[in-house]
């Protein structure tokens, strides 16, 4: 955090990740894609934390795993130190690796329960060919069990001896051997208690003032983004509908949809709880397989207008210095001259718009 | 008179050739007629088995549950079977974390509400159906005509625990037990659950059990809080006072620790170090002592006991703190 920034580590140019829906029996037909990512551009600045969030579905983690490549997004730029991840072919990939790591969200299944931690974080090493030296390799191993706070006699036990904050502690030793320059950390504590949380987002932090890393912190909880994020992008059905710096976003978010996530995340606190208004969105999150026309939020936005809110998809826009926000109305809302109104839920149902042509009538039962 | 009064409610798990864990130890609580009661805790302290436990239905085997839970001046625990049956889900009522693995997926949504107005009230198929479709309304499911007919799998996580609050509130129980009920939810569905359930209760009068180990849904909804830990209620406060001066050192570690969405940024939390794995049993002394800031030498000399405070609640400690916490 208190790195000096020297541009963008990682760029996003409209990045798409869409996953297509096979039918058939004998031949495969494509009847439909999830638009999982449905273009997103964003750049990390080096030695920053960029928080992502959303609601489940919403696309952040397919986001992340696109920009390591896990997945193979469909379309857009993905720019990593001046490179162009997306160009890179197998070895080359393999090498860009080393540089960007992983967290994942459940220690337990992403640990392989028949490796030692000894063996765990060797792996790493030994598939970048630098587990030549086995002093310096234990030294390596040493000094990232020490960063995260763990005892080197840890080395020779397994997973399971482990509690979640240990293990969590485990996955991120893992990442940090390897030396990174980014570390991708998909939901790092929601898996924990939360007197667990607060040790692993002070040990992030920590990391991150010794090592100079820059992080991408992928979170459906806000309050956790807010905390140890600089600045924070939110998603909606594949898409950002807000950047702002954490502090700006908290004070305030000009999207009706950041306004709603906002309004809704519970505050341990009486006091505020008894007080503030809440904005409640009707019905849910639509299907990221039909994404409704226009601006995708505008069937349960609040202050939807009619017309162009429905057909006109909103760009990106920088709104106020370093705030960006996709809505067509953003100006006007923050200025109050469109009031809320009232939305009726719509019901929608997992496989909307998985089978096309399918009205969704249902063969009655009763 | 209360309307539930659980007294030294302890659960005690045992399997053959291994030692005897208890889950609950002397867990009493008491819940007034309309009123909201919170447990809260991290994962392990109790709270799930003990709500399980009142309602009678932890397996058969393998566990011994001791006590008494009072409702309405029987005890629960010394019914027969069938006369809980009878009981549960007329005069008690339970949410579940998962609403799609506690609704049965081959069963219509309709014929799941309807089944309880059945056999609890003796309605016939189509009355109780009529009824059903009244409920759905009630909590919030659009088109309710439609969605009777629809399974599981077919409505989305938040209508699920929408239906699921249906077929609780089906007998107009007089007590509602929710166990997590929005955990598995994401935070605008939350909200939206949190708000219908606030005002049935407020519209019915059903008093409220609310588990849970966030402590955001317990500021906003509960009136008195228990806090467990390590099975045992560690400190007992009505809402305001709980979050304003909580007394225990767990309670204001937690409170500590849980990143706020109103707090300056970049202030570090203060994590409670170790973890629960660090317990030490209730019988040697103060369970949470081996990751207590305050602890003493009497906290290894024998289970505090719990004792009333000057504003009213209940305390666990040998060495509370004293400071407040500030409110931004």
């Amino acid at each position: 955090m208190t790195e000096e920034r020297t541009g963008p580590l990682v760029e996003l140019r409209d990045v798409k990740v869409h996953f297509p829906i096979k039918s058939g029996v004998l031949i495969d037909r494509t009847v439909g894609y999830v638009y999982a990512v449905d273009g997103v551009s964003l750049s990390i600045n080096k030695g920053e934390t960029y928080g992502l969030v959303g609601e489940s579905g919403c696309g952040k983690s397919t986001l992340g795993r696109g920009l390591l490549r896990l997945v193979e997004p469909t379309d857009g730029e993905i720019v990593f130190d001046g490179t162009d991840v997306r160009s890179l072919k197998g070895e080359q990939m393999r090498r860009a690796r080393r540089r960007m790591q992983m967290i994942f969200q459940d220690p337990l299944s992403s640990l392989d329960p028949r490796q030692s931690v000894e063996s765990l974080l060797v792996e790493g090493l030994k598939a970048h060919g630098l587990a030549g030296d086995k002093a310096a390799t234990a030294k390596k191993l040493r000094e990232a069990l020490a960063a995260v706070g763990l005892p080197a006699s840890a080395l020779s036990k397994y997973p399971h001896e482990f509690s979640g904050g240990q293990r969590q502690r485990i996955g991120i030793a893992r990442a940090l051997v390897l030396d990174p320059d980014l570390i991708v950390a998909d939901e790092p504590v929601s898996a924990l208690d939360v007197s667990i949380q607060a040790q692993v987002l002070n040990l992030l932090e920590d990391i991150q003032n010794e090592r100079g890393l820059t992080y991408l912190i992928i979170a459906h909880d806000l309050a956790v983004v807010r905390h140890i994020a600089d600045t924070v992008g939110v998603m909606y059905l594949g898409g950002l509908v807000e950047e702002a710096s954490s502090d700006d976003l908290y004070r305030e978010p000009m999207h009706p949809y950041t306004k709603a996530l906002m309004s809704a995340v519970p505050v341990p606190d009486p006091q505020v709880e008894d007080r503030r208004e809440r904005i409640l969105l009707a019905g849910d999150l639509p299907s990221p397989t039909n994404p409704p026309a226009g601006c995708r939020f505008h069937t349960r936005c609040p202050w939807a207008q009619p017309k162009r809110c429905a057909d006109e998809r909103p760009a990106l826009r920088e709104v106020l210095d370093g705030h960006r926000v996709a809505c067509h109305y953003a100006e006007d809302i923050a200025a109050g001259r469109i009031r809320p109104h009232e939305v009726e839920p719509e019901l929608v149902r997992p496989d909307d718009g998985a089978a096309p042509g399918d009205t969704g009538e249902l063969i009655p039962t009763l | 008179m209360s309307l539930l009064d659980v007294r030294d409610l302890s659960v005690v798990f045992q399997r053959r050739g291994e030692r005897p864990f208890t889950a609950v130890d002397k867990v009493s609580f008491s819940v007034e007629p309309g009123q909201t009661v919170g447990l809260v805790g991290e994962s392990g302290c109790g709270k799930s088995v003990t709500s399980l436990a009142i309602m009678g239905l932890l397996p058969r085997r393998g566990n011994k549950v001791t006590g008494q839970v009072m409702f309405d001046g029987a005890d629960l625990l010394a019914l027969r079977p069938d006369d809980m049956r009878d009981r549960r889900g007329r005069d008690i009522g339970m949410i579940f974390q998962d609403p799609l693995s506690s609704l049965n997926p081959v069963v219509p949504i309709g014929t799941q509400v309807a089944e309880v107005l059945e056999r609890h009230r003796g309605m016939d198929r189509k009355a109780a159906l009529k009824e059903a479709r009244e409920l759905l309304d009630a909590v919030g499911i659009p088109d309710p005509n439609r969605r009777l007919k629809e399974y599981p799998h077919q409505i989305s996580g938040g209508m699920r625990q929408r239906a699921l609050i249906a077929i609780a509130l089906a007998c107009k129980p007089r007590l509602l037990i929710a166990d997590e009920p929005t955990t598995a939810l994401d935070v605008t569905i939350q909200a939206q659950i949190l708000t219908l359930l606030k005002q049935l209760v407020d519209e019915t009068g059903t008093a409220l059990i609310m588990i849970t180990h966030d402590l955001g849904v317990v500021a906003g909804l509960c009136d008195t809080v228990n806090v467990l830990y390590g099975g045992k209620v560690v400190e007992r406060a009505a809402r305001h006072e709980l979050f304003a001066r909580p007394r225990h050192p767990y309670t204001h570690g937690l409170l500590n620790s849980v990143p706020r969405l109103d707090s300056p940024r970049g202030e570090r939390l203060h994590a409670i170090r170790g973890s629960v794995a660090d317990n030490i049993p209730w019988a040697e002394g103060c369970a949470f002592a081996p990751r207590c800031d305050n602890v003493v030498d009497a906290c290894l000399e024998g289970t505090p006991p719990l004792e009333p405070t000057t504003t009213g609640g209940d305390l666990r400690c040998n060495n509370p703190v004293t400071e407040e916490v500030a409110v931004p």
